[in-house]
């Protein structure tokens, strides 16, 4: 069969089309759910662009998991639309792209993957009672300006540190309480220098004495001369806080210095709990502790986070894990307020009880932006994989500490 | 604290010769033709990558990298001068400025794109070899580093004082017209010079990946130092670079020892005020006519 097309025929052809899809069109975007936005707002350049980068993917697949299992049923299946903007790792950014997520006419956001630029996007959004969930944020500033849009719904420094200390005191004692001294490497930013302050008050009355404190600033180029004064100050083990580049400097320059430690216990650590530093530094990297976000690994919804993940050739790093959760929060909001109001959206964010994160949290409860119930677990590096050591009812190894010497 | 000095000293030598090595490439293209290349970390952070991505896909180990990348990186330095900055500068130094720029943020942006901000670094058997000298433990790399610093400098002044195209770089550093005039190629000569000082990026990422991390950011971390060095070492002076940065080196491990590791960079730019100060022409740089 031939068809032949005139000029006459193609003009006729082309009016019919256009008939045709003009008056199909309202039809079509009746059928469309609508759409909700949040926003994600993370460094994706700059000194902390892998951080940001790794939220920002978290967020896209709690996001795509959402949609896949209907939307925001409560608002007729509407499905998450995200609108990621780059804080640049800088906080002045950060505040300045809060205007970009106003304007775009987001519910909520999150964000920023450390505790400066988190501190100036909310200042920035309180303005426009645009809620923020932290993603990542754990300078206790951020919860004690009274600012009603902030809620923090991962545990910040104080918690953070405060159970490290005391899963450190528990598995002191297991050992038979080998450990009498620390030093603390810390990075000099807020996230850092409150951690370091908090540790060296608290670790003395657990019979740690803190034998040496060295800063440092990010990005650092050589570890040489931390490593070097770790090693002179005889302690038995380090306690590091800092990012994933300047961690793993550190443990290349321990290592070269043959600094013989009882265990790294880092709370915090940015490279500690990263599979990437296990990967491609896996001899140093063995048996390295770690206190900090981490989800819940038995939950079927951590295990097909891990599946995506995978497939889509990420790395599963902690900042993945409560980007995923924080965007799960705000759509259990939308949920239950079926609203997009701004207002509205913090009142119900306030009145959260979600518990089906797949953090290993109980049911949220923000109190002053803070959520009370959140935790952070123990991690372990074992062979190629990092393992949950602490708490037990989450663990999927055994605790190793101290750590077996070589030799 | 006082056993610490001594390692604390060397292991500033090691990291001083890292700064050197950087400052080599922008002292030729900085110093020498006054070209404000900002680039010049875009560059070190592109060779980074690209030693990276010749060990982890071909197995390449960096050091034998090295003689791969240096002519690669020549060819991309002079083609960069020839065919993009002076076309677009027209010869006007601010223009320069700005182009370079340019440069560099399409450099970084690119690399954010493709390789996407993941922080990369190699695992070699010799990672965490070290020599011992004088009681102290110094990184195999660090010192591979060192050495090779002290060879490239002189080798690289010898170019530029016993050969003709260094004599011809010269030439037209002191006296473009005038070199124009004898026959030179100014336009070849300036394109040479930039792809040595490119090809010096090469050299520096070969030696510096073993220790050292790749991002896309990676190439601020020593740019700036590098401009430092630079200024501190005299201008287009290959033994000040070499001179300052190993100095350079020394003072920041020390401030970080006997000041704290965060305000131990003041110490490089307490030296950078004094030395303009005191002797803007810097350590072996010649005073302005």
């Amino acid at each position: 069969m031939t068809f032949t097309l005139n000029r006459r025929g193609l003009l006729k052809a082309t009016g019919a089309a256009a008939l045709v899809s003009g008056l199909s069109m309202p039809s079509i975007l009746r059928a469309q759910a609508q759409t909700v936005k949040i926003g994600v707002l993370e460094p994706l350049t700059g000194n902390l662009a892998y951080n940001g980068t790794q939220c920002a993917a978290g967020a896209k697949f709690a996001a795509d998991a959402i949609n896949a299992a209907g939307g925001i049923k409560s608002m007729g299946g509407a499905q998450i639309e995200l609108v990621v903007v780059d804080a640049q790792s800088r906080p002045e950014i950060a505040a300045s792209a809060v205007d970009t997520l106003a304007e775009a006419g987001v519910v909520a956001f999150t964000g920023a993957s450390a505790s400066a630029l988190g501190l100036a996007s909310s200042q920035a959004a309180a303005k426009y009672d645009l809620a923020q969930v932290f993603s990542i944020g754990t300078a206790e500033t951020i919860v004690e300006r009274g600012l009603p849009n902030v809620f923090r719904f991962t545990p910040g420094v104080n918690k953070c540190t405060s159970v490290a200390l005391e899963n450190l005191k528990q598995l002191n004692a297991a050992a038979g309480n080998p450990v009498k001294t620390a030093a603390i490497v810390h990075e000099d930013g807020p996230f850092g220098s409150n951690m370091a302050k908090i540790m060296a008050e608290q670790l003395p009355q657990q019979g740690i004495e803190v034998v040496e404190t060295i800063s440092h600033p990010t990005p650092h180029r050589d570890f040489n001369n931390i490593a070097l004064r770790v090693k002179a100050s005889g302690a038995n083990i380090l306690i590091p806080s800092n990012y994933l580049n300047e961690y793993t400097l550190m443990a290349r320059a321990l290592r070269q210095q043959r600094a013989e430690l009882m265990a790294i216990y880092s709370i915090l650590g940015g490279a500690a709990s990263n599979i990437k530093f296990v990967r491609e530094n896996n001899d140093v990297a063995q048996y390295v502790m770690d206190c900090n976000h981490w989800y819940d690994p038995n939950k079927p919804e951590s295990q097909a986070l891990a599946a995506s993940v995978a497939e889509a050739g990420l790395d599963l790093t902690y900042d993945v894990m409560v980007s995923y959760a924080t965007i799960q929060v705000i759509a259990d909001a939308l949920e239950r307020g079926a609203s997009t109001d701004r207002k509205a959206m913090i009142e119900t964010l306030a009145a959260s009880t979600f518990d089906g994160s797949i953090m290993p949290y109980g049911p949220t409860k923000f109190v002053n932006g803070d959520n009370v119930n959140s935790q952070p677990v123990n991690t372990q590096i074992r062979g190629d994989k990092i393992e949950l050591v602490f708490p037990e009812e989450y663990a999927t190894a055994e605790p190793v500490f101290p750590v077996p010497q070589e030799g | 604290m006082s056993s610490l000095i001594l390692p604390a000293v060397l292991s500033g030598l090691t990291m001083g010769a890292v700064y050197a090595l950087v400052a080599l490439g922008l002292t030729l293209i900085y110093g020498v033709l006054h070209i404000i290349n900002f680039a010049h970390g875009s560059l070190l952070m592109l060779a980074l990558y690209a030693a990276y991505f010749l060990f982890v896909h071909l197995g390449v180990d960096p050091y034998l990298a090295i003689p791969i990348l240096l002519p690669v990186f020549f060819c991309l330095g002079y083609a960069l001068q020839r065919w993009l900055i002076a076309p677009m500068s027209s010869g006007s130094e601010q223009n320069v400025l700005l182009v370079t720029l340019a440069l560099a943020l399409i450099i970084d942006n690119l690399a954010l794109y493709f390789w996407t901000s993941n922080t990369r670094s190699v695992d070699i058997p010799y990672a965490y070899n070290t020599v011992e000298f004088l009681g102290a433990y110094l990184p195999l790399g660090r010192v591979i580093a060192f050495f090779a610093a002290l060879a490239a400098a002189p080798l690289l002044w010898l170019f530029m004082t016993r050969t003709r195209t260094g004599s011809a770089i010269r030439a037209v550093a002191i006296e473009k017209r005038g070199a124009e005039i004898v026959g030179i190629d100014v336009n070849h000569t300036y394109a040479i010079c930039f792809g040595i000082g490119t090809a010096c990026v090469a050299l520096a990422a070969c030696l510096l990946l073993p220790t050292f991390y790749v991002t896309p950011q990676v190439g601020y971390t020593f740019v700036l130092v590098a401009f430092t060095t630079v200024v501190l070492g005299g201008m287009g002076s290959l033994p000040g670079a070499l001179i300052a940065g190993l100095l350079l080196g020394v003072i920041e491990s020390l401030c970080g020892l006997f000041l704290g590791e965060s305000l131990g960079q003041i110490g490089i730019f307490i030296a950078f005020i004094l030395i303009l100060l005191f002797k803007p022409s810097g350590l072996l740089g010649r005073r302005a006519a």
